[in-house]
């Protein structure tokens, strides 16, 4: 599995850390329910076998934050981007 | 047919024509008292637990594939109790004794060797945090013995004792602890509960779920539509994608876990020996191939296969343990999907759906517990209340903050 980011070129996926589905965000303090939400995001996971929106470090390389979008049947990355931009974009 | 010496010598001297199927290839009725989702060990062990324990037979194990060929068939075959935590320790250890019991009870040989597994320690922190849990596990009735580096080197003479980095310096042993057949235990499993009337229906995959009002009252299949009372499933590997069929998100991730088996060599490791200083466990199969194992990859994957940078890993463990092997080829490799829950541990408990159960969340160490999984599902599916030793193993358990985090990694499951 290679990873192309947008700094480094196409690297090998040893040179990245794993962090997980890109999808979770911490509720905000005043939000209704907040136990409930805060189980949901720490906790609750899509887990979808297809494609899987994730970030990864690229920790051997030029330390950013990446947003990939991978296969998760066949391990085919289909999208890279930085963590901060917008998903899809 | 009973399996014995008469029953051998019977067939020997008739030419082995009479053997009979070992288990019922069934075709699916249109209903069921209860059906359980997935024919690997912890599907046929619920069904044959469910039969022989608490009498209900009118059962169906639906498998989408052939029996035991998913991680009942790609793991490492190692069984042991060596757990610290006392919500752990209990269940793993009825599973222990189950295995010590499971060929009389089966008729069947699961080759069940209890060659020992030996932790290795490599420095004092690690001796305390060692001795610690075998203190623990002897206060749960386990055997656990602590050994110094002149005790290992007689078990084991051939390891690098006098690593620069991480010398060894003992281990914890639980002589107990060892290797069963795979296979066997899938086959024996479903010959048993076949034989008390269980239907196992393989090709038949899970395509949906039946409701009525809200309750699950049977499952859509790629073999028509089967009616039940109950539906569990036992489907570690792919537990989110059938639960999602039924509206459920379970705090679980899925993840590729690789394995390994080399060229056969003469009897070299006695015993099943884990390496402390990274992650790598080995024991020889009675065939003669080193059987290891290590990490998971640490990403997302359905693809029951993994990737290079893990083998690298996985051998260079292998190499600064017991540089010996580094000529030895390796014959085949392999990955199994694992469900990797949130805090390391399983779950065993209702689903907020009524009449689904959940048996997933096993991460890799699945094979193990599958004699008390399937113990202690058959007696949730009956009666709908947890079995003393699995009561830690509640789905609520995250949301309640009662987690069961034998290594304390957090809720990060590609690190447990």
């Amino acid at each position: 599995m290679r990873i192309e980011c947008p700094f480094c070129g196409e690297r090998d996926v040893s040179e990245f850390a794993y962090l997980g589905d890109a999808g979770y965000r911490r509720p905000p303090a005043d939000s209704q329910g907040l136990a409930e939400r805060f189980y949901e995001a720490v906790y609750l996971r899509e887990n979808p076998a297809g494609p899987h929106q994730e970030l990864w470090y690229h920790a051997a390389g030029c330390l950013s934050w990446l947003r990939v979008t991978r296969n998760t049947r066949t391990h085919e990355i289909i999208a890279v981007g930085l963590a901060t931009q917008a998903p899809g974009s | 047919m009973r399996y014995s010496i008469f029953s051998l010598l019977r067939q020997a001297l008739a030419g082995h024509r009479g053997w009979e199927p070992a288990w019922r290839d069934a075709e699916p009725k249109p209903a069921y008292d209860v059906i359980i989702v997935g024919g690997g060990g912890h599907g046929l062990a619920t069904a044959h637990y469910l039969a022989k324990v608490h009498g209900i037979t009118d059962v169906a194990v639906l498998e989408k594939g052939w029996i035991g060929l998913g991680n009942a068939g790609r793991n490492t075959t190692i069984i042991r109790s060596n757990y610290l935590l006392a919500g752990n320790n209990p269940f793993y250890e009825l599973s222990m004794r189950l295995w010590e019991g499971l060929e009389q009870d089966l008729n069947y040989n699961t080759m069940v060797s209890q060659r020992g597994v030996l932790n290795l320690y490599h420095s004092d922190s690690q001796r305390d945090s060692y001795v610690r849990r075998g203190n623990a596990m002897r206060m749960h009735g386990v055997d656990a013995e602590l050994l110094n580096a002149r005790d290992v080197r007689r078990m084991l003479p051939f390891l690098d004792f006098e690593n620069a980095r991480f010398p060894i310096q003992g281990g914890l042993l639980q002589p107990r602890g060892g290797t069963a057949r795979h296979d066997a235990v899938v086959w024996g499993y479903a010959r048993a509960a076949s034989g008390r009337g269980v239907d196992i229906v393989q090709n038949c995959e899970v395509t949906g779920f039946l409701r009525e009002g809200g309750r699950i009252v049977g499952v859509r299949t790629s073999r028509g539509d089967i009616s039940a009372r109950k539906v569990g499933m036992a489907v570690a590997g792919n537990t989110s994608s059938v639960a999602r069929l039924a509206g459920v998100r379970l705090p679980i991730e899925s993840h590729v876990l690789q394995a390994f088996v080399s060229e056969a060599v003469k009897p070299l490791i006695p015993c099943v020996v884990t390496y402390g200083a990274g992650h790598f466990y080995v024991s020889q199969s009675d065939k003669g191939g080193l059987v290891f194992g290590g990490n998971i990859d640490g990403y997302n994957s359905y693809a029951q296969r993994g990737n290079l940078p893990t083998v690298e890993d996985v051998c260079e463990s292998g190499m600064a343990l017991m540089p010996a092997i580094g000529r030895v080829r390796i014959l085949r490799s392999w990955g199994g999907i694992m469900d990797m829950s949130m805090d390391g541990s399983p779950i065993i408990d209702r689903t907020p759906v009524e009449g689904l159960y959940l048996n997933g969340g096993w991460c890799y160490g699945g094979f193990k517990a599958t004699p008390a999984s399937g113990y202690c599902f058959a007696h949730l599916l009956a009666r709908d209340e947890p079995h003393e030793v699995a009561r830690a193993y509640r789905l609520d358990r995250f949301a309640a903050g009662r987690l069961l985090d034998e290594k304390g990694q957090g809720p990060q499951p590609n690190l447990h």
